[in-house]
């Protein structure tokens, strides 16, 4: 059954919004990097789009307001944590304001490849105060669901040597300045991040999806979970789900 | 929940805060000469000129894509890089910082655009509190005639043409003006302003600024803050 309708704010109610003209879905991948949040979000995407919804997919630096700023601070080596946060805060509110919101007002199925949990995760990691951003970040809205992929940093350091091939000076957390070394400093980084975000699963209701699993497994996962947030029409879905039944 | 962190550094912070045209710069530029020509290690920090965030503003403005909630992060982004790279590592390192505008222009600024009060508060906690905010009260009428007698044209956000409060540019920066004035007059006793009367001659403002500086900052200022020794006690 798709909870909280209305969606609402966490804590910060932005100025001049009709919270009950929101009538899409929001609905929320999180996870460390490399775990597969993109490429779940991309055949999720092409699912949803056959099955009839229209879909807007977003994720981090991608606004317009910021994208490119964050990107060119990230090339230097003079970003601050706190100026970090914020960085990307402001990109995320530039995108719910004009993208995610609108997109709901219309109908759409939202699909976000990383929320405010990566920045509040990515905060705490760096020895942040902890109600400083969960309240920065309180005028985000609760999603109707967020699906946490979780997997353990070796899983995490052979995706990203079989991937890439490389390990980036971000992603590493080389400016919490572990060490010279990419590799050791990737795990301790990410290991913090995996602590982080497991301990947003509670407060904030994510529903843990084992990343170590096969992609089409956990595209197969995320399809049944998913399905039961959106509204029944006259389509058929994959006849291999026990949800079926109760359809029809 | 305090307001920001403790300054706990040999360093000190000196502000200037009020609305367009109370001649705070004026003022802070003086002080910052005097305490410079009294031998101490003095910086100055303006708002809004991060360039690592200074792309994303510019962008912003241009192009009018602010909302009330994305000018206020934008600004406080400018801010936490001019904290953590600038003004942080000086106040370590025993300077007087003197900064052209603080946290409480975002106070007074994003919630006469809107913003939370709470929310704007919370967002800049991690500013370290400044040893001394003076506030430049001024009568409305007397900052806009010596903003609109002799500038340039208003911006569009400077003038607030972003809230839809008014067609006219001047009459919308009118408007604006007086809500952020009503924002800074209500958080002077909450916040301990230090509050200098604008409409004086300019060496009368200065003359209470020093004495207040004095006062203030007293034997701590023989302490700690960095000086360059008097003459001829060079030597070390």
């Amino acid at each position: 059954m798709p909870k909280r309708q209305p969606l609402q704010f966490y804590s910060e109610t932005l100025p001049g919004v009709d919270l009950s003209e929101l009538q899409g879905k929001l609905i929320v991948i999180e996870g460390p990097d490399a775990v597969g949040r993109t490429t779940q979000v991309a055949l999720l995407r092409q699912w949803l789009e056959r099955e009839g919804h229209a879909v807007l997919d977003t994720g981090m630096a991608r606004s317009a307001l910021a994208g490119k700023g964050i990107k060119m601070a990230k090339e230097g080596n003079t970003l601050g944590p706190i100026t970090m946060t914020l960085f990307y805060t402001t990109d995320f509110a530039d995108r719910l304001e004009n993208e995610i919101m609108p997109a709901l007002r219309a109908g759409f199925v939202v699909l976000i490849d990383r929320y405010i949990y990566s920045i509040m995760a990515r905060a705490i990691a760096r020895n942040e105060d902890r109600r400083w951003i969960e309240q920065v970040a309180g005028f985000a809205l609760v999603p109707h669901a967020t699906y946490y992929l979780r997997a353990e940093v070796e899983t995490l350091v052979s995706r990203v040597v079989l991937g890439r091939g490389a390990f980036d000076f971000w992603e590493s957390g080389m400016d919490l300045r572990f060490g010279p070394d990419k590799y050791d400093s990737f795990v301790r980084y990410q290991a913090r991040l995996i602590r982080a975000l497991d301990s947003m699963v509670k407060p904030y209701e994510f529903a843990v999806i084992d990343a170590d699993q096969p992609v089409l497994k956990i595209f197969a996962e995320l399809r049944r979970r998913i399905s039961r947030l959106l509204p029944r029409d006259s389509r058929r879905r994959q006849p291999s789900s026990t949800a079926v039944k109760a359809v029809t | 929940m305090p307001l920001f962190m403790p300054n706990r550094y040999r360093g000190k912070l000196i502000v200037v805060e009020g609305i367009d045209g109370s001649g705070k710069s004026t003022q802070i530029s003086l002080l910052s000469h005097w305490l410079r020509s009294s031998g101490y290690a003095v910086a100055f920090s303006e708002w809004n000129s991060s360039p690592l965030v200074r792309q994303a503003t510019r962008r912003g403005k241009k192009k009018e894509m602010f909302t009330p909630t994305t000018f206020s992060l934008i600004h406080a982004t400018d801010f936490a890089d001019r904290m953590e790279s600038y003004i942080l590592p000086l106040v370590k390192s025993g300077a007087i910082v003197c900064a052209d505008r603080y946290a409480y222009t975002a106070f007074a600024r994003d919630v006469a655009r809107g913003v939370g009060r709470r929310w704007v508060r919370n967002l800049y906690r991690f500013a370290i509190h400044p040893n001394i905010a003076f506030y430049f009260r001024v009568p409305l009428d007397v900052a806009l005639g010596r903003i609109l007698g002799g500038r340039d044209a208003l911006k569009y956000y400077e003038a607030g043409m972003d809230l839809g409060l008014a067609r006219d540019v001047e009459e919308s920066f009118r408007i604006f003006q007086g809500r952020i004035l009503d924002e800074y007059e209500a958080m002077a006793k909450e916040v301990g302003f230090h509050i200098i009367d604008a409409s004086l001659p300019i060496e009368e403002q200065q003359r209470q600024m020093r004495e207040i500086v004095t006062r203030e900052l007293g034997a701590d200022a023989e302490n700690g803050v960095l000086r360059v020794p008097p003459e001829g006690a060079a030597g070390a």
